[in-house]
């Protein structure tokens, strides 16, 4: 199972490498929105830095909804999805490369959000071991969740519209945890922000578990 | 709800076994445990929503509203703190029972459905799924009624009434994805997923929720009286019996619906085939097909 997910992810970085629709797009349109959030909010003013956590992870959100029907519609084209059914790769497996794949290309938008938000918007990194965390923790549940519901909707003519309707409230408490682990990281208690590193993680462990078991019948079933 | 046109219908073929009425209609529901590969003959099963057994489920449930007016609006006294707002109660906590009732039933006949494939449980499962929503807006709509003049306000942000928001965006996604016009096993493979998720992911939010509100504030929502009595605790009652009895109905209702779709569905399918066969009988292949497509 290992072996055929190092597999897929290769072949999904490797098309993403070739193609750079992360790099190109995906990327500037992330800086675009932090850019945009201190258009709407003042950025002199208070609100703005108290928001912080809060739009940098709405900002990977809705980035991370790119990068997760990207991801999904390598499959679509010139019968992939019959070539992975056909090809004898654990399904699972299958899952646990895209997963990894999608978390590589948010781990570098996550980085460059980071220093987007110290530059723009001034933020502080305090308390790096929590900050880490959190990201490694919310990576991997965006990562699995969204690589889970990009197969229920590849394929689908509405795909686009339909992604976001059901990704983000299942993403609801990502958000929630996420940004209140950021928010003690950088200007709370760190301690505070354990408990939700660890929310992450059960939802990361959870929907790992979920997207292994579903995807073989996904794969054959559509 | 979507109109069908039941194989039974006048304009319909006659159905080829023979109908038994309500009997056939009440096993409706066996009949969908059956082998799914088995093809039950076009006009089989129940030819209508509504059955004997049905319309009386449907007296009692409007009998029992009738009863839940008079008990909630005139025999029930009004509350010392609350007045007559009270009364929404009666209406709001019995519709957030059931509409987590739906949200199980979708849960549970989704994985029923991935494990058995049959399909009376992805009937079932869009059921629960609908069901629950027409429950989850009357929570939202009586729960922002009471909130005005209790709270000051029509939304706070509570654990359970932003729980209650989130089913209520997860619901719409699944019926959203039920109402694609693709391969209907490939949907119902797809939403089956979804359906399985739902009730963990009502589950997840409703934590991440609680423990993220009440890190700002105590619980906002006043607990209802746990000494509720009297007429009071009679009136929640039938509440609970009225609108059980209209979940009941609407369940029934919208499962026999989906039931008849899945069958239209293969009639049209079956009546599709059995004209190329036709074609491919006749040997006359080389003309234009649209010509030879009558009805068999």
């Amino acid at each position: 199972m290992w072996r055929d997910a190092t597999l897929v992810a290769g072949r999904d970085l490797r098309v993403e490498a070739r193609s750079r629709v992360t790099v190109n797009q995906v990327a500037p349109f992330a800086l675009l929105v932090l850019i945009l959030f201190a258009f709407a909010l003042d950025p002199e003013g208070p609100v703005l830095e108290r928001a912080t956590p809060g739009l940098y992870w709405v900002t990977v959100l809705f980035s991370a909804l790119l990068a997760i029907a990207r991801s999904a519609k390598l499959d679509e084209a010139d019968g992939v999805r019959d070539a992975l059914r056909l090809s004898a790769l654990d399904p699972a497996g299958v899952f646990a490369g895209k997963a990894v794949a999608v978390a590589a290309e948010l781990v570098a938008l996550e980085l460059l959000l980071g220093a987007g938000v110290v530059v723009l918007y001034g933020a502080d990194p305090a308390g790096v071991g929590l900050l880490v965390a959190t990201c490694a923790a919310a990576t991997a549940a965006v990562a699995t969740a969204g690589t889970l519901y990009g197969a229920l909707v590849s394929g689908l003519r509405v795909r686009e519209t339909l992604l976001p309707l059901l990704l983000l409230p299942v993403l609801a408490p990502v958000l929630i945890g996420a940004t209140r682990a950021f928010d003690a990281a950088l200007g709370g208690v760190p301690a505070d922000g354990w408990p939700w590193c660890g929310l992450l993680a059960a939802f990361a462990v959870l929907y790992s578990v979920a997207g292994a078991l579903a995807y073989g019948t996904l794969l054959e079933g559509s | 709800m979507t109109a069908t046109t039941p194989a039974g219908s006048p304009s319909g073929p006659p159905p080829t076994a023979p109908a038994t009425g309500a009997a056939s209609a009440a096993g409706a529901s066996a009949s969908a445990g059956g082998d799914a590969g088995h093809r039950p003959p076009a006009g089989a099963g129940p030819a209508h929503t509504g059955s004997a057994a049905t319309r009386a489920v449907g007296w009692l449930a409007l009998a029992s509203l009738a009863l839940l007016v008079l008990y909630g609006l005139v025999i029930s006294p009004a509350d010392r703190e609350m007045d007559d707002v009270v009364r929404l109660m009666y209406v709001h906590v019995p519709s957030a029972t059931y509409l987590y009732l739906g949200c199980f039933i979708t849960t549970l006949a989704s994985g029923m459905w991935l494990w058995k494939r049959t399909p009376g449980w992805d009937a079932l499962a869009e059921t629960g799924a609908e069901v629950a929503l027409v429950f989850a807006f009357v929570t939202l709509l009586t729960g922002s009624l009471w909130g005005r003049p209790t709270w000051g306000t029509y939304w706070t942000w509570d654990a359970r009434l932003t729980t209650t928001a989130v089913l209520t965006a997860l619901l719409v996604g699944y019926l959203a994805l039920r109402r694609l016009d693709v391969d209907p096993d490939a949907r119902s493979t797809r939403a089956a997923v979804v359906g399985l998720l739902l009730v963990p992911n009502v589950v997840i939010v409703n934590r991440s929720v609680e423990w993220w509100r009440s890190l700002h504030q105590s619980a906002t929502l006043a607990r209802i009286d746990p000494t509720i009595e009297g007429d009071m605790l009679v009136a929640l009652m039938v509440g609970f019996l009225a609108l059980g009895l209209v979940f009941t109905w609407l369940t029934i209702h919208r499962f026999r619906v989906a039931w008849l779709e899945q069958q239209a569905d293969r009639v049209d399918l079956d009546a599709a085939l059995a004209a190329r066969r036709a074609e491919a009988a006749d040997g006359d292949l080389d003309s234009d097909p649209h010509e030879k497509v009558t009805p068999a």
